[in-house]
């Protein structure tokens, strides 16, 4: 397997960001209309200064700014946060299998969405993100019971005892959600469309929000790179060597939260992506999470604006869920990548 | 000196360690000795405080409970007996986590005494060759080695040893041993071993500390710590008849 060095020079971050920007306009030119990557540029650049485009580019310019932009963006976000998240899951829970979804709060976020759909809460004051806060808080909620009940089974918060408790909870909040459902007929069609996930409809407000939870969350997760690291090698070893580990773990497990509630609120449930990406980096990386967690987070970015794309043209007019898209790649990857590293 | 006064852990009903009291100073290496079950390894968790106890367990005289992980790390450091490391990393790269407490703020670079010390631990446990090797593919002997390697880099005052041969052959075993008695020559520091091999217990030991039930049956030099009788009375068996039944093979070689 070839790894790049200890040293992760700042051209490779170029690389990875050049790739980014490249599959960003070639999601924001391609679709069911497909517009010249110039005319996008120009009406991306006209719509940054304000200025009404030529007539020749209106067209397009109706379809990107409104529509097409805010999507990529948001899925773009979407794509980073989940594959940030999934590759810290994965060095604190010193567990390949884990991901974002791994402590349950995923889940929790999906039940907060789907009693909002189904009950048709709205906020005063902010009647578009009733859906989003619902789900945010549920999130929120879901860490706090899964904490507190790992801290009454054991003080120290041991990684077995919060996967235990995320699992379960991942299934009762599940069940509860099927309650719901089955008193919510009338809105099972949007409530199932949410829960295979999509960002169709996804607005600029969106966009801010989630690049606001990138920014603080994954700043926390990448400033503990280091730390990442130790509990990679072990939990009892990252103690050995000085890590504070409780302190850790609840960082990047509430920056994870957070992470992942705000996805799931915006985007609904998009599996396979927290899961697989972080292991197609490392391959190329190695599991340094000083580079596994930026490489992760342009990786996520870039396999969810494929997958959005191919949900969005494959059978065009009609759209398929993302999340169906990328459980189809995600668990063909990761039968491919394991059968691999089985042979090796 | 690391003070341990009045030490118990209760697993449950069970009291795995119960009013164990000794202490370790500059240049001692206390040999933590009993048959399974006796609590050897539970008093090395602990002293790293990764198990709840009663009692008081101090370090300079500095209450280890209310040290931050940090400030321990610098004072004490730990090899346990096996590992399991999930991901490719290099040897290198586990071996500089033992820098961990010795850094500095977050945006701070690279300190020179930190590549010094990395550099010294991979030389004198022979790993330089290696660094650059995934610690999936060692040896077992090689993984423990880059472990020790690992704990020398954070360059504790004193080192605990979790059985850290078990599972290694005779060469590995000879190999491990030298270096910490090595290692121990440096002044100011200090070993605390749980070792299964009574000989090797007996060979480095300086202070020994012989358990069972979790509870103290004998303690200070190593000697009379060991004498026949308390290691009869412990072991349920002839200790002494065993061993020179053992050595007895080898008397034509």
């Amino acid at each position: 397997m070839k790894r790049i060095g200890e040293h992760f020079g700042g051209w490779i971050y170029a690389a990875f960001a050049l790739v980014t920007l490249c599959v960003f306009f070639a999601c924001v030119c391609l679709g069911s209309v497909r517009i010249p990557l110039g005319a996008t540029v120009r009406v991306i650049l006209d719509a940054i200064r304000g200025v009404p485009s030529e007539t020749t580019i209106a067209l397009a310019r109706s379809v990107i700014v409104p529509i097409r932009l805010p999507r990529v963006l948001c899925v773009a976000l979407v794509g980073a946060s989940l594959s940030l998240a999934g590759a810290s899951m994965q060095g604190l829970l010193k567990n390949p299998l884990a991901d974002g979804s791994t402590i349950g709060v995923s889940s929790g976020a999906s039940l907060g969405a789907v009693i909002a759909i189904a009950f048709g809460i709205t906020f005063p004051k902010l009647p578009f993100a009733g859906t989003m806060i619902m789900a945010i808080l549920f999130a929120l909620l879901s860490l706090l019971i899964i904490l507190g009940l790992a801290w009454r089974l054991d003080c120290s918060l041991s990684t077995n005892t919060i996967i235990l408790i995320g699992v379960i909870f991942s299934m009762f909040a599940s069940s509860v959600m099927s309650i719901v459902i089955t008193f919510a007929s009338e809105h099972i069609k949007s409530i199932t469309f949410w829960t295979m996930g999509s960002l169709q409809g996804s607005s600029y407000r969106n966009a801010a929000v989630l690049a606001g939870t990138l920014l603080i969350a994954g700043t926390v997760l990448l400033l503990n790179a280091r730390e990442l690291n130790a509990f990679a090698i072990g939990e009892d070893n990252a103690r050995n060597i000085g890590v504070n580990v409780r302190r850790v773990r609840l960082t990047v497990l509430i920056a994870v939260a957070c992470l992942i509630g705000v996805c799931v609120s915006i985007g609904g449930t998009i599996g396979f992506v927290g899961l697989v990406t972080p292991h197609m980096v490392r391959m190329i990386v190695g599991p340094n999470h000083k580079r596994l967690l930026p490489a992760s987070l342009f990786s996520g970015a870039v396999f969810l604006m494929l997958a959005d794309l191919a949900a969005r043209t494959l059978f065009s007019p009609r759209e398929l869920p993302i999340g169906v898209v990328t459980s189809v790649i995600g668990a063909a990857v990761f039968v491919a990548i394991y059968y691999r590293s089985r042979r090796r | 000196m690391l003070e341990v006064e009045h030490l118990t852990v209760q697993y449950g009903a069970l009291a795995a360690v119960n009013d164990c009291s000794f202490t370790v100073a500059d240049g001692q290496w206390l040999m933590i000795v009993g048959p399974n079950g006796a609590g050897k390894s539970t008093i090395l968790n602990a002293v790293s405080q990764s198990v709840p106890y009663t009692g008081a367990i101090r370090f300079a005289g500095r209450d280890l409970k209310k040290t931050d992980a940090a400030t321990r790390a610098r004072s004490i450091g730990v090899l346990s007996q096996n590992h399991f490391v999930g991901y490719a990393f290099s040897v290198e790269e586990v071996v500089r986590l033992g820098r961990y407490a010795h850094r500095g703020g977050l945006f701070s670079a690279r300190k020179p005494e930190d590549e010094a010390a990395v550099e010294e631990a991979l030389e004198r446990t022979g790993l330089a060759p290696l660094r650059r090797q995934s610690v999936l593919t060692l040896s077992g002997g090689e993984l423990q080695r880059t472990f020790l390697a690992q704990v020398f880099a954070q360059n504790p005052r004193y080192l605990l040893l979790d059985e850290p041969t078990n599972h290694l052959d005779l060469v590995y075993q000879k190999q491990i041993f030298k270096l910490i008695a090595e290692w121990l020559k440096t002044p100011g520091r200090a070993v605390v071993s749980v070792v299964h091999d009574l000989s090797l217990a007996k060979a480095y030991g300086t202070q020994a500390l012989l358990l069972h039930h979790g509870k103290t049956v004998a303690y200070g030099e190593v000697q009379p710590v060991m004498s026949a009788e308390n290691l009869n009375a412990v072991y349920d068996m002839d200790v002494a008849d065993w061993m020179r039944t053992m050595l007895g093979q080898w008397t034509d070689a």
